[in-house]
């Protein structure tokens, strides 16, 4: 019995190991990892680059952080950022003989969203601020009704919610009475369903369900965004050690958003494409 | 025929007995085999469930190692686990969200579980019991995201729209009859106190008395919240609501398997006392199938505590007590739904204090899980005994 017991065992050990092997004898894979925000472009980018090369990619979302750390150890050939490189990781990868070199790859921006029948059209930063918390609580204060605001914010685990956190909020924290759902089309019916609700958005999902309001006077568009003037918006990133040699999979990779394919992917994802 | 069949049967087992030693040896190792092989496949599930144990042991302890964090764990609303250099833990408004959800949907369930499982029991008769409870056990057949999506899409718009109206309606349709049925022990004891000797008008017209009474008290109830205003349906009633939905079935059918278990004799033995099927069911089915309902209540229970998509999308994930804290129409966030919601952001390579507190909070919910667990298999096993010990 303990000898079966024990086969067994070593047979399930090495199939794991003979399993998690597999993937680094394949060289010819592009190994990408980091921003949750920047994934979906990098998946769709791979779907797309694999089905015209036959070279996979393989992808891991584990947040901008640790993409920079995977780029240094030399465990991926690709890091996806939501944001740029802090000092402290540039130096780190200047220290390890790594030069990092950023492609922005498309742009993200946030609509902010009511409920058709609000009466409120536009807020400033500092307004949306005060909302997110907690320091104005009441449509009468914006020039609405009286009525309480029913603050929606994503989840902590998504990518738009760092956005607005750092944007707009300052890292300041959430007012401890919002409510949050666990993405951006839940945020839309329930902004779409709730009279005095608000939330925020990536731009793609800003329909005619919802009411998006202008921030410091300007509504959110492609061209608002690309041309920087819709301050809720950011780059994203991927970074690469050295610009890639040209004609290589990770050239191509990352100079896919370029085309015009590349860009329809983007556009299709709800991000916006750089050279709009 | 039957003869026949024994004889060749017995032929077989003749020549079954006389076995040369090889082939007798060869029989052994395959059984032997055989029951290595079940012992396995059985020790698979087992050891899943001991890692699984462990794993959440092990990687909660390191949060529970610093004292400051388990207290601030406990006492404190501060939830901030991402902030950088200075994070907090504090999940107290969780853990009350997590408490008032259960208690909010058991609070539905069980009054409606109990009286459906005692109607289909023993009120209506088998065939329509059999049409029944198909149609409640369904209901552990639907998907609890689906339970979430109307919960958010449909149940959340109706609340906000039309909340108070609903709310008395509901008040009204769980308050009525209960009030009348309430109303017949309440005249009985009133009159065993008033009267000494009661007569039966008099009995009656106390009965209408404490009817029209409770009546009317609930419906005082229901006009009295018919205005209220829910700003957000997404909240701790909501998700009460839809999770006692799916606590009935677990409910209603072990309650009424405990119902059906009481013998035949003892409602035969009760009626022919003179008893009525009110007193008989009252009197007597229920104490008797008491274990077995609480068991079923608990198993309920424990399916609230574990559900999380549901939570996690009906009920607002707010981080906050709700004011007053018996304000059910407030978005309220649980343990289930928090672990859901952080899981993504923690990060498990550095082993940070946000990760560990993930896994403190199964832990959490682990104990409570196994303590509901440890009581259901007492009560079950007290009630045998005490069956036993009434048989002798």
């Amino acid at each position: 019995m303990k000898k079966t017991i024990a086969t067994t065992m070593t047979l399930i050990a090495l199939a794991a190991a003979a399993f998690t092997s597999a993937p680094a004898m394949a060289e010819k894979n592009i190994v990408i990892d980091g921003s949750t925000t920047v994934g979906p472009i990098a998946k769709a980018f791979a779907d797309y680059y694999k089905e015209k090369t036959g070279i996979g990619a393989t992808i891991s979302e584990s947040g901008s952080g640790n993409g920079v750390k995977s780029l240094i150890n030399g465990a991926c050939d690709i890091a996806n950022m939501s944001r740029f490189m802090k000092d402290s990781e540039f130096k780190t990868c200047v220290k390890k003989g790594i030069l990092p070199v950023a492609h922005v790859v498309a742009f993200d921006g946030l609509a902010v969203v009511v409920n058709p029948a609000n009466k409120v059209g536009a807020l400033t930063m500092a307004q949306l601020a005060d909302i997110y918390t907690g320091k104005i609580r009441n449509w009468k204060e914006l020039g609405g009704d009286d009525a309480e605001i029913v603050v929606i914010s994503r989840d902590t685990n998504s990518g738009t919610y760092e956005t607005f956190n750092e944007l707009v909020l300052r890292k300041n924290p959430v007012v401890k009475g919002a409510e949050y759902v666990g993405s951006n089309g839940q945020a839309k019916t329930r902004v779409a369903s709730t009279k005095n609700a608000i939330a925020y958005v990536g731009l793609g999902f800003a329909d005619d369900s919802v009411k998006t309001l202008s921030v410091d006077g300007i509504l959110p568009s492609p061209k608002t965004i690309v041309s920087g003037k819709y301050p809720i918006a950011r780059p994203l990133f991927m970074f690469t050690n050295k610009y890639p040699k040209m004609g290589t999979p990770v050239y191509d990779f990352v100079t896919l958003h370029l085309s015009e394919e590349g860009r329809e992917i983007v556009r299709d994802l709800g991000y916006v494409p750089v050279a709009e | 025929m039957n003869a026949t069949t024994a004889d060749t049967g017995g032929a077989r087992a003749k020549g079954a007995l006389i076995m040369d030693r090889h082939s007798c040896a060869a029989k052994m190792l395959l059984g032997r085999l055989g029951r290595g092989f079940l012992l396995c496949v059985t020790a698979v599930p087992t050891a899943a469930v001991v890692f699984i144990l462990f794993f959440i042991f092990k990687e909660s302890l390191p949060f529970f190692e610093n004292l400051g964090n388990v207290r601030e764990f406990f006492t404190s609303t501060n939830w901030a686990p991402s902030r950088e250099g200075d994070p907090h833990f504090g999940s107290l408004a969780i853990l009350y969200g997590t408490l008032m959800v259960t208690v909010g949907s058991c609070a539905v369930a069980v009054p409606l579980g109990i009286t459906a499982a005692i109607c289909l029991s023993e009120i209506v008769n088998a065939r329509i019991s059999r049409i029944f409870r198909p149609i409640v056990e369904l209901f552990a057949a639907i998907p609890s995201v689906a339970y979430g999506f109307f919960a958010m899409a449909v149940f959340a718009p109706l609340l906000q729209n039309h909340g108070g109206i609903m709310i008395s309606a509901l008040i009204l349709a769980a308050g009525l009859p209960i009030a009348g049925v309430s109303s017949i022990p309440l005249a009985e004891f009133a009159s065993s106190k008033i009267f000494k000797k009661p007569s039966p008008a008099a009995v009656v017209a106390l009965r209408i008395f404490a009817g029209a009474a409770l009546c009317s008290a609930v419906a005082y109830a229901a006009w009295r919240v018919s205005g209220v205003e829910i700003s957000s349906g997404t909240n701790a009633f909501n998700a009460s609501v839809i999770l006692a939905i799916m606590a009935l079935p677990t409910i209603v059918s072990i309650s009424q398997d405990a119902l059906s278990a009481v013998g035949r004799d003892m409602r035969e033995g009760s009626l022919a006392l003179g008893a009525t099927r009110f007193e008989t069911i009252f009197k007597v089915i229920l104490p008797c199938a008491k274990s077995g309902i609480a068991v079923a209540v608990i198993l309920g229970f424990m399916r609230v505590i574990g559900e999380t998509m549901v939570v996690w999308m009906a009920s607002g994930n707010s981080l906050k007590i709700p004011e007053p804290f018996y304000n059910f129409f407030e978005p309220v966030r649980t343990l289930t739904a928090t672990i859901a919601g952080e899981m993504g952001e923690a990060d498990q390579t550095t082993g940070s204090a946000r990760y560990h507190v993930l896994f403190a909070m199964s832990l959490c919910l682990l104990v409570s899980g196994m303590a509901l667990n440890w009581l259901s298999q007492r009560i079950i096993s007290r009630g045998a005994f005490a069956r036993k010990k009434g048989g002798k």
